[in-house]
């Protein structure tokens, strides 16, 4: 297995005329957090969507350089159905589909085929409980979705996303839109997982960069000025810039 | 309101006596309006109600029960052969145009005018084409068929349109979702948006069905007006609106024609109300 899971190399992203992404390489290390910093507009989302293709339904998004997961160029070299279910995706406004709790989480298993009642029923418990929320919904899964919580819709989305094993998790400011005590649980959860997944966030919470990741890119517009261990990052930046950033002298 | 409210606008009232003219032309407009739909509806219902009988229901119609139960019939099978034809072909235009097409391609503006133009035309010239077409050039006749073919183009814009609104309003979150999970066009479509869409494509249907039964130009040159139900869709058959019309026509059963006025009116009423029922879920459903 290579080193790395994910390796970005020159990557170059532009909407219509706009660059949003200027030569960006990175590296993110399996069972590892990688959380994205940066002020807003400067390419954090759109990075992380270039990890699974989501760009691709941008229309007039165009993109150079490579991504590869496990060695494997994502844009040339693999199926968008197959890289897809291997890099699951945890949106920033919790979005779970308007049906029961039970058919949310086994959207993802019938899509790639499972079809048995008995395999769904464990696939659906298994990932619930992954992500914490077990306990909350165990009674009512045929119950609708959209009656939970928001900080329950978005470990109900995780669960979603946990369903279809993937190996990586992309998640893009999973907890703004949450509570602090969502947001707690949400990272506890992430902490818990991380052995057996990889995890990119993205967020605009520092004291959660710090908390849970364990390494840091700081964006700024389009480019990574900084990438390095979370600690290392916070504690002795070695660009001016990240300096300014984290110390909220920025602009 | 409150007191304290009026008194304030009284005040303000004469401080701006143009502003109190115009609250009373609303007010009489309002009145106006409500007095009109009021009237309208109590005299059919006064009217039609103590003419309602047994023998308007009987299977078969003579000229001296001139029973409605054979229209009713034909209605129905018009309404179903009718959204049978344009309900499908709506639909998945619209989700065509929505889910498929690339943004600003000529052909779906092109459908799109045509669509939006086609929801002004008067129902006479859709009759006036289904006569030319279906019962001449394709030698049908006076039938139910062409009858429902008419009615079928008639509802096209009308369910194109709530479909496409109804697809439009499904948050692209959604998409996103089921993208991000390895899913593709073709499921996301089916399984996510169109089921999220379907109470906004349904309501959409049921005012297709008003608009049929209450349709009488566009049918009498297609379908005709055969009193007697038609054994297949070859045949000539009228629908409660064309019904009543003849009735009241002929000048001899103006009473028939009130009963049937009052099944209709009953009937339009029910689909409004289950078109509005469902337009509010959906609401609920968006929150
Ligand atoms: N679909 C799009 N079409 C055109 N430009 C876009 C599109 N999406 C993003 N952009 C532009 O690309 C730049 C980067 O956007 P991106 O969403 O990646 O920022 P971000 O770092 O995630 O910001 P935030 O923290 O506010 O979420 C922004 O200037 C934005 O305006
Ligand atoms: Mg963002």
């Amino acid at each position: 297995m290579p080193e790395n899971k994910i390796s970005v190399n020159g990557l170059d992203l532009y909407y219509s005329e706009f660059h949003a992404l200027k030569n960006v390489n990175i590296d993110i290390a399996p069972n590892e957090i990688t959380a994205f910093i940066g002020p807003s507009g400067c390419g954090k989302s759109t990075l992380l969507k270039s990890l699974n293709r989501m760009n691709d339904l941008v229309e007039g998004c165009r993109i150079t350089g490579a991504v590869t997961l496990d060695g494997v160029d994502i844009y040339k070299d693999m199926e968008i159905t197959y890289l897809r279910k291997n890099v699951g995706m945890v949106f920033q406004k919790p979005n779970p589909f308007p049906m029961s709790i039970y058919d949310n989480i086994a959207y993802g298993p019938r899509t790639h085929g499972i079809r048995r009642k008995s395999d769904l029923d464990d696939i659906v418990e298994e990932s619930l409980k992954k992500a914490s929320i077990w306990n909350e919904v165990s009674d009512r899964l045929k119950r609708s979705a959209l009656g939970l919580s928001g900080g329950q819709q978005q470990r109900l989305c995780i669960a979603r996303a946990l369903a279809v094993k993937p190996e990586v998790i992309l998640m893009d400011e999973p907890t703004s839109a949450l509570d602090p005590i969502s947001t707690m649980k949400i990272e506890e959860l992430c902490c818990e997982i991380k052995d057996s997944y990889t995890i990119v966030i993205v967020t605009h919470n520092m004291q959660q960069a710090t908390r849970i990741s364990d390494k840091t890119a700081f964006f700024l517009h389009g480019e990574i000025v900084e990438f390095d261990e979370t600690e290392k990052l916070f504690s002795t930046p070695s660009d001016k810039r990240t300096e300014d950033y984290i110390t909220g002298r920025f602009g | 309101m409150t007191m304290t409210g009026f008194r304030f606008d009284m005040k303000t009232y004469k401080k701006h006596p143009l502003s109190f003219l115009f609250m009373l032309l609303v007010w009489i407009a309002a009145a106006l309006t409500a007095a009109v739909f009021l009237a309208v509806v109590g005299y059919v219902l006064i009217k039609g109600i103590p003419q309602l009988k047994p023998s308007l229901f009987a299977w078969n119609y003579t000229t001296d029960n001139v029973s409605m139960m054979p229209a009713i019939i034909t209605t129905v099978e018009m309404v179903a052969i009718s959204l049978l034809i344009a309900g499908p072909l709506g639909i998945f235009c619209s989700v065509y145009l929505t889910e498929y097409a690339k943004r600003g391609n000529k052909i779906v503006k092109a459908v799109r005018l045509t669509a939006e133009t086609l929801q002004g035309i008067p129902s006479i010239v859709y009759g006036l084409f289904g006569m030319l077409c279906f019962v001449t050039s394709l030698k049908w006749g006076y039938s139910l068929l062409a009858g429902c073919f008419t009615v079928s183009i008639m509802i096209l814009p009308l369910i194109m349109r709530s479909t496409e609104e109804a697809l439009k309003s499904v948050p692209d979150s959604y998409r996103e979702g089921s993208y991000g999970l390895g899913a593709g066009k073709l499921r996301t479509v089916f399984r996510i948006v169109i089921p999220s869409a379907g109470n906004g494509i349904l309501a959409g249907i049921i005012l297709a069905i008003g608009r049929i039964i209450g349709e009488t130009a566009a049918l009498m040159y297609t379908a005709g007006t055969v009193a007697q139900l038609p054994e297949n869709v070859f045949m000539s058959g009228r629908t409660l609106s064309i019904h009543m019309y003849q009735l009241s026509r002929e000048g001899l059963h103006t009473d028939d024609a009130a009963a049937t006025a009052v099944i209709l009116l009953i009937t339009v009423f029910a689909l409004n109300g289950l078109a509005e029922y469902i337009a509010k879920k959906l609401d609920k459903n968006k929150l």
